[in-house]
């Protein structure tokens, strides 16, 4: 019979050659299993006193223990290595793009919109949105444009019949919630608009924003800071240079038409500012006191300021977008960038 | 309106320079839109004489002039221009001279002759666009005096953009009395004293179209010369307004124009059967117009200067062809009238037209204005073509114009307003130079009475812009009006939610599109032919004419685009109004959201297949953003009658549509082949203001039973869906469909469905007896309506 120290110089090496878990597991059944060469040595014994029995029984135990963390520590090498294995066999290229769905982007004039919709709601306006079908009466009477106005030239409305047309800026909305709701209001009305004309700087529909305040003590005064306020945090410019000057509105009196340091050139002069530094960004004037009677507001007691943003221009500006017709294109190429 | 900046300096001249003059202007409202110069640049140019002509001996077409130029000799210049004449003075450039464009003159030898400078025309220098021959300078220009000098030519043309209310500045004299308040200076008018009358010649007027035309002044002159020119300075500041030189009668009718306001007309008195008459043109008689158009008169109030025997003129827009001034015309009647806005409003444009005169009659002329600018046409004629004037006729309408209106004035009022205290001196100080007079009720209290020649001051806001738009809106300072603080409520509803989905979609790969509202007919047709479309009464273009009733063909247009332009797949959607006109007339607008989709689901891919987006991909999308709604089979044109089905909500409400392109119609609009998936639904169906209420959850286990059923091919999965709720009733907690299959391992006509049954309840756990009895109700209503059976196994 092979001796307790032969079994063990032989378990030592087959453990050591071991190359995957299931031999090792193999190799501890054939040691260390009930039948197994160190656990069975004692009992494959027959003829040994009493005395040798403990000291054997001994010799058996301190073996099993030994090949045990031989077999504990070869199966942690051999994990280690298939680990190590597996982590070079899982490498892959990370810099290949990801799978699945793009993401979409909103429209600019959307985005424009949200902006200034967002500035002013802050300051606690409303918004209020009405039909682009309008009638002659909201769209011009009301705004104290009569028939045959001048005014109504620049306005190159489109219409359906005598007294339906689409509306030519979001002013009649002014006069809608005018009508039905009392002061204090802060509005504003953002929308579609439409106009009978169509070149390089006209699209026959366009965005505007009409905002109004009406209240007890509403001055001119608190129209510039408004909107120089508005215009600087649209622009993100504090130092936004903002001008104030007089210009006609049938529905405002004073009138005024808003420039602000062209925001390309920074004033120096450039093409979109047609080399005078300022460009023209929206139009604004305290509430014609006859607008308020058309109304029925008390015009001696309150007063209020309104004003026109037109959208397209604004969304140009801040995106520097040179060509107005490609807002409606809806070209991917186009949309993709905002 | 555009004028010289001389000619304005002659009445008034601020001492600040020609932009900080523009300036002044822009911010009193007046906006320059451009200042240029009224000549090009040039130097060298003296005026010379021409003292003698010889024919160059080589060329025809040469002719060697001398000409003295102011200096001891006069030069030999050889000239090719028809219209040389001996004495003529003419524009002579110089050896060294430089004309615009960056010519410079040598000396030189044409065809073998010498010859020491150049004669010019107007267009050499730089004034005009073309010119046939050389530019006629005046008999008593000196010779070598710098041209520029003699024409002024250091001048700049303004141009300004007026607002329509601003009529009483379409004259030199409205904008000299804006500078003139601005910068609190004096203004100088030109002598329009009475020319006395040198015969007795007069011609009848009646007034007959009653408060149209409460004022007409007029006056004959007899025996005015012919062929005498309009002198250069009054041609080059006609020029320098963009008036063209037509001859001396009609040049001082637009200079008087120009200068004072007042649209003028001069009749050949020799073509006149008098008396004249201003009346509302017969319906159905004709005007013979001087741009050689006849306009039929259709309406009943068409105002016209008529004779005895004809319609002679469009009053306040255009004169007529056979009354005007000819270049034999011995006797003219001249013409200054009053026409009240209201009355030529509008009639220009209804006959396509549009004049110096009706441009200012529409926006209002000063109705005092009439005689004085008779006096004043009448002095400048005399002195350029002679004549003996008539005595002025001044007709006016009893109780005709309307009184100039007063208007009542408070400073406290202005303060609230423009939230500054401006001083009464200061609003008495500009309310008074701009014409207005005031009338001192109480400390800070006025009347103030308007000059008949502003039309647009009505009301007391009106003059408190007067008063800030001549202190400088710079004047006023920023402020933040006070205002009721509070917490307001949240925007509505409709506002969030449609901001919601915007981002929703953007998220699952749209892009947003915006499309015109209005679209072509026959694209309208295409997808909705039994609306009729609201229609536009004047469409800019053909496909731009009705307003759409869906928001597709503008996404089909969209998409087709972007096929053109090598784009491989589109997601596009849009949130935008629809346009229905309903049963009762009345039109309906509503917000949809819209979309379409073609090509690949995904964008081209290293790594997976990439298959073409499918309806179900569509409606995947629907259903994450909007669930519980019904997806119903339905045609509808422009959709393809088997993947096409209506939306509705739990309650019935029609909530849109969603389906594949009909490929007939794919083709008719051209695009490029491959499923193209369309939706549309109405915004407001699908946006509820409403909140999750919790349920309690279970904590007892659930059970999932799997059924493989083989149903007739028609049978829907939704009625499927629908008969196991009812069968299985309340304790059905979920429901899948996880496998459908139709071909070959099953009978035609059939086809097989694998479906899921989660069942649960709240209180207890499920005994086999119940899960049994539930499954087995399942199994035999499914069979007693759809004719399902179990699949083998």
């Amino acid at each position: 019979m092979q001796g307790l120290e032969s079994i063990i110089d032989q378990a030592v090496r087959e453990i050591g050659a071991a190359r995957d878990p299931a031999s090792l597991d193999d190799l501890r059944v054939k040691y260390l299993g009930k039948k197994g060469l160190v656990t069975g040595y004692l009992k494959g014994l027959k003829d040994i006193g009493h005395e040798e029995r403990p000291k054997i029984g001994q010799a058996v135990n301190q073996a099993k223990e030994r090949l045990q963390i031989l077999i504990r520590d070869r199966q942690h090498t051999i994990e280690t290595a298939e680990l190590a294995a597996r982590i070079r066999r899982e490498r892959i290229d990370v810099s290949l793009p990801g799978r699945g769905q793009e993401r979409g982007h909103l429209h600019p004039v959307t985005q424009t919109l949200e902006r200034i919709e967002s500035l002013f709601r802050q300051a606690g306006y409303e918004i209020v949105r009405g039909p682009e079908v309008e009638d002659d009466f909201h769209n011009f009477e009301a705004l104290n444009i009569p028939e045959d106005h001048p005014a109504r030239a620049m306005h190159d409305t489109f219409y359906f019949d005598a007294h339906t047309l689409l509306r030519t800026h979001t002013s009649p909305v002014q006069i809608r919630t005018m009508k039905e709701r009392k002061p204090p209001l802060r509005i504003i009305a953002p929308g579609r608009v439409y106009r009978c004309d169509s070149d390089v700087t006209h699209t026959p529909m366009f965005h505007q924003v009409e905002g109004f305040m009406v209240d007890e003590d509403v001055s001119f005064a608190d129209l510039k800071g408004v909107l120089s306020d508005f215009l600087r945090h649209f622009f993100g410019r504090d130092e936004l240079a903002v001008r104030f000057r007089p210009s006609y509105f049938p529905f405002t009196e004073p009138s005024a038409e808003v420039d602000i340091g062209c925001v390309i050139c920074s004033g120096r002069g450039c093409r979109v500012c047609k080399d005078t530094g300022w460009i023209e960004i929206m139009g604004c004037g305290m509430i014609h006191p006859r607008v308020l009677a058309n109304v029925g507001i008390d015009d001696e007691a309150y007063s209020g300021f309104a004003f026109g943003i037109g959208i397209e221009r604004m969304a140009m500006l801040r995106h520097g977008i040179n060509d107005l017709r490609m807002l409606f294109e809806n070209d991917l190429r186009f949309l993709r960038q905002f | 309106m555009k004028f010289s900046e001389l000619w304005l300096r002659e009445w008034v001249s601020p001492k600040v320079s020609s932009h900080a003059l523009g300036d002044q202007l822009t911010m009193a409202g007046l906006e320059i839109d451009a200042i240029a110069p009224v000549a090009g640049t040039f130097s060298g140019v003296v005026v010379g004489r021409v003292l003698a002509i010889e024919p160059h001996p080589e060329a025809d077409r040469l002719q060697v002039c001398t000409v003295d130029v102011g200096g001891a000799e006069p030069l030999q210049i050889v000239c090719g221009a028809k219209n040389v004449a001996v004495d003529m003075r003419v524009p002579a450039a110089l050896v060294g001279a430089s004309l615009p464009g960056g010519l410079k003159i040598k000396e030189a030898k044409l065809r073998g002759v010498p010859s020491f400078g150049m004669l010019c025309s107007a267009q050499e220098l730089g004034l005009a666009e073309q010119a046939s021959g050389l530019l006629p300078l005046d008999g008593d220009a000196i010779p070598g005096t710098d041209v520029r000098d003699c024409l002024q030519l250091d001048d700049l043309m303004f141009e300004i953009g007026l607002t329509p209310n601003r009529g009483d500045c379409l004259s030199i004299s409205g904008i000299a009395r804006e500078v003139g308040t601005i910068n609190r200076l004096a203004v100088s008018a030109p002598d329009c004293a009475p020319v006395e009358p040198e015969c007795d010649d007069r011609m009848e007027v009646r007034l007959e179209a009653g408060q149209d035309c409460p004022r007409y002044a007029g006056r004959v002159i007899k025996g005015i010369k012919k062929g005498a020119a309009t002198p250069l300075w009054m041609q080059e500041r006609l020029r320098r307004s963009g008036v063209r030189s037509l001859g001396p009668v009609v040049d001082v009718t637009n200079y008087v124009m120009l200068e004072l306001g007042q649209p003028m007309h001069a009749f050949d008195l020799a073509c006149l059967n008098g008396p004249i008459r201003v009346c509302h043109a017969q319906p159905g008689s004709e005007v013979a117009l001087l741009d050689g158009r006849t306009v039929q008169i259709e309406d009943n109030d068409t105002l016209v200067i008529a004779d005895r025997d004809r319609n002679l003129a469009l009053a306040g827009i255009m004169g007529g062809q056979g009354s005007a001034v000819q270049d034999d015309t011995a006797d003219l009647f001249l013409e200054a009238a009053h026409f009240i806005p209201a009355a030529i409003s509008g009639k220009a444009r209804q006959h396509g037209l549009h004049t110096d005169s009706s441009h200012r009659f529409e926006r209002g002329v000063d109705p005092e204005l009439p005689v004085r600018a008779v006096e004043r046409a009448t002095a400048l004629l005399i002195s350029i073509v002679g004549g003996a004037p008539g005595p002025v006729t001044d007709v006016r309408l009893e109780g005709g114009v309307a009184p100039v209106p007063s208007i009542y004035l408070r400073s406290a009022r202005a303060r609230k307003l423009l939230g500054i205290q401006v001083s009464d001196e200061e609003i008495e100080e500009i309310l008074s130079r701009l014409g207005l007079s005031l009338e001192v009720i109480r400390t800070g209290e006025w009347r103030v009475t308007v000059p008949s020649y502003r039309f647009d001051l009505r009301c007391e806001a009106d003059l408190i812009e007067e008063i800030v738009r001549i202190k400088g809106y710079d004047q006023l300072p920023d402020c933040r009006p006070l205002i009721h603080s509070g917490v307001p409520p949240l925007p509505s509803h409709v506002e969030r939610g449609t901001s919601r989905i915007r981002y929703a979609m953007i998220e699952r790969g749209y892009h947003e599109a915006i499309c015109y509202s209005f679209v072509g007919e026959d694209q309208q047709r295409r997808f909705d032919p039994d609306l009729v479309p609201l229609t536009l009464a004047n469409p800019l273009a053909a496909d731009l004419a009705v307003m759409r009733t869906s928001l597709w063909p503008g996404l089909v247009t969209a998409a087709l685009y972007n096929q053109r332009r090598q784009q491989p797949r589109v997601r596009l959607f849009e949130i935008g109004h629809r346009f229905l006109k309903l049963d009762n007339q009345e039109i309906s607008e509503e917000d949809m959201l819209a979309g379409i989709v073609w090509g690949p689901l995904l964008p081209s891919q290293w790594s997976s297949e990439v298959r073409a987006a499918d309806f179900y991909d569509i409606k995947g999308d629907l259903e994450a953003l909007f669930p519980g709604l019904e997806y119903v089979p339905a045609e509808r044109p422009a959709l393809h009658p088997g993947r096409s089905a209506r939306i509705v909500g739990p309650d019935g409400t029609e909530i849109g549509w969603i389906g594949t392109m009909h490929p007939e119609t794919q083709r008719a609009a051209d695009m490029a082949s491959g499923e193209v998936v369309l939706f549309e639904l109405r915004l407001s169906a699908v946006l509820r203001d409403t909140h999750a209420m919790f349920r309690e959850l279970s904590r007892y286990p659930s059970v999932r039973r799997d059924l493989a059923l083989l149903v007739p091919e028609t049978v829907l999965a939704e009625q499927i869906r629908k008969t196991v709720y009812a069968a299985a009733g309340s304790l059905l907690t979920e429901f899948e469909i996880f496998d459908v299959y139709q071909g070959e391992r099953i009978d035609s006509g059939l086809k097989s469905v694998a479906i899921g049954l989660t069942m649960q309840e709240i209180s207890r756990t499920l005994t086999d007896d119940e899960v049994e009895g539930c499954m087995r109700e399942v199994v035999d209503r499914l069979q007693a309506e759809h004719q399902a059976r179990l699949r083998d196994r």
